[in-house]
């Protein structure tokens, strides 16, 4: 089995922790006094997104994870699982529930997502940064406010509920920031 | 620089100079020394060391009877560098004979002020911060409960788990050595006789080591004793280093000899101190890590690949 010495240590490492892969987010090297040098890490936990400290001594090893990330293009979903293809071999690969998170509000189809692969298992899956998508369902407009700094929801396509300006009309196209779920601006849909 | 001179200068400390280049390296078993190698033509030289501190060269002036000494140098430790660790660095050592460690707290005191006025401090004993943080006593806490405080921490020592010296450096290092108020200055004082290095041990119940550590926004800046100048002491001393460093599979290291002849013709009581300079400077201007307060990183790139 692969195992990486606390030397190796660097941001981005994928480390297995109590059997869950994890990322290590930041790495510092501690050595009190005339004592024992340590390896102090933060790590993020890729399946659940939770970060925790851990401090190693200096020289201890720890099991490396079989961790991939690879640019899929999402196809389909039946509600359970959501099928991603990897657009060189164009091989399919279904990602579940729990690994699909809140990601599932930004796919309408076709979106190049960020997918973890964990022991070639689908993990974790990243939207695009930006989602271009269709209003099904806002209050109407209130035509020529673009000052007042309002907002309302608007019910998107794909379901995820976004604050919008109040000009915004039913039906418009929208830029979101999936990463903070704003919206960013209308957008026309080509 | 000039007002550490300035503040030695007032107290009328000596400033010496000590060689870099030393023929045996540091015994501590948490010390690596740079060995030098010379070119195969010149087989007569022997192997030498680059200092990892001024200390034994120094005791040598004192027990030649030097009296106050300082010295502005730099050392070398092999170590994995660090936001807080360079493997050349500059250290300011001195020693004050006639003073216990508490009588040099109060002058490493005010030489800190006179560099950074603005920092509050305050000084406790090993003992109140263990039982404050971790709601025991340090010198009397059983291996099992050490052990078990570390692992809630987050600490993997692997094979070290029961070993009470690195049980006390993990327990040390949680509390400090991260992000605390950068006006934050903390003197620990008497440790734990396991931590003693070459601190006197004052006899009691429990035993302590007559040592301290100046702690300033979580950043280990300073650490001193109350000198051991007794010989057969720090024979024993050597010896148990040494017996830590087979148990810890180190290359031997020899003992010093010139050193030891000179404990042995006598060293005055004093306490000395090490303190790191470039974290001094790190903290005097605010930055982050040691790289952004110096112009040089030679080695940078080539330990990137490790």
């Amino acid at each position: 089995m692969a195992s990486y010495s606390t030397n190796q240590f660097k941001m981005g490492l994928k480390i297995m922790l109590d059997g869950d892969p994890y990322t290590i987010v930041e790495n510092d090297i501690v050595k009190p006094g005339k004592g024992q040098a340590f390896n102090r890490i933060k790590v993020r936990n890729l399946k659940s997104g939770r970060v925790i400290e851990k401090t190693y001594k200096s020289g201890e090893s720890v099991e490396a994870a079989d961790v991939v990330e690879t640019n899929m293009e999402y196809s389909y979903s039946d509600g359970d699982s959501w099928t991603f293809m990897n657009p060189e071999t164009f091989e399919q690969m279904s990602a579940s529930k729990a690994a699909m998170g809140d990601t599932t509000k930004w796919l309408k189809g076709q979106e190049t997502c960020m997918v973890t692969l964990w022991n070639g298992e689908p993990i974790s899956v990243v939207a695009p940064n930006f989602a271009i998508l269709t209003i099904t369902e806002t209050d109407p407009g209130v035509r020529g406010d673009t000052a007042s700094g309002g907002t309302k929801p608007a019910t998107m396509e794909t379901g995820a509920v976004v604050k919008v300006p109040l000009f915004i009309e039913q039906g418009d196209v929208l830029k979101i920031d999936t990463r903070t779920g704003e919206y960013v601006s209308r957008a026309k849909e080509d | 620089m000039r007002q550490i001179r300035d503040y030695f200068a007032a107290e009328d400390v000596l400033e010496v100079e000590t060689p870099l280049l030393m023929p045996s390296g540091s015994q501590d078993p948490a010390l690596t020394s740079f060995a030098t190698s010379a070119p195969a033509e010149a087989n007569h030289w022997p192997r030498g060391y680059l200092q990892t501190s001024p200390e034994f060269a120094m005791k040598r002036l004192l027990a030649a009877g030097s009296g106050d000494i300082f010295q502005l140098c730099h050392a070398f430790r092999v170590e994995q560098p660090g936001r807080y660790h360079l493997a050349e660095f500059v250290l300011l050592e001195w020693y004050r004979v006639g003073f216990d460690h508490h009588h040099l707290m109060d002058d490493v005191e005010a030489l800190v002020l006179a560099l950074l006025p603005s920092l509050h401090f305050e000084r406790k004993t090993y003992a109140e911060l263990f039982q404050g943080e971790y709601g025991f006593d340090p010198h009397t806490a059983s291996t099992i409960r050490l052990g078990e405080t570390a692992a809630a921490t987050g600490a993997e020592l692997g094979v070290a788990s029961d070993d009470r010296v690195v049980l006390f450096d993990v327990l040390f290092a949680q509390l400090f050595l991260r992000d605390r108020p950068a006006t934050d200055a903390l003197f620990v004082y008497d440790f734990p006789v396991e931590q003693c290095a070459y601190a006197r041990i004052a006899p009691g119940s429990p035993p302590v080591a007559q040592r301290f550590e100046l702690i300033i926004g979580g950043v280990e800046i300073a650490n001193g004793y109350f000198e051991v100048t007794d010989y057969e002491e720090q024979l024993e001393r050597h010896r148990r280093e040494g017996i830590r460093r087979q148990q810890l599979k180190l290359p031997e290291m020899e003992s010093d000899p010139l050193f030891l002849a000179a404990l042995d013709a006598g060293m005055p009581s004093c306490s000395g101190v090490a303190l790191g300079v470039d974290r001094l400077v790190m903290l005097c201007t605010g930055q982050q890590s040691l790289n952004q307060c110096t112009s040089f990183d030679p080695f940078g790139a080539a330990l990137e690949h490790c």
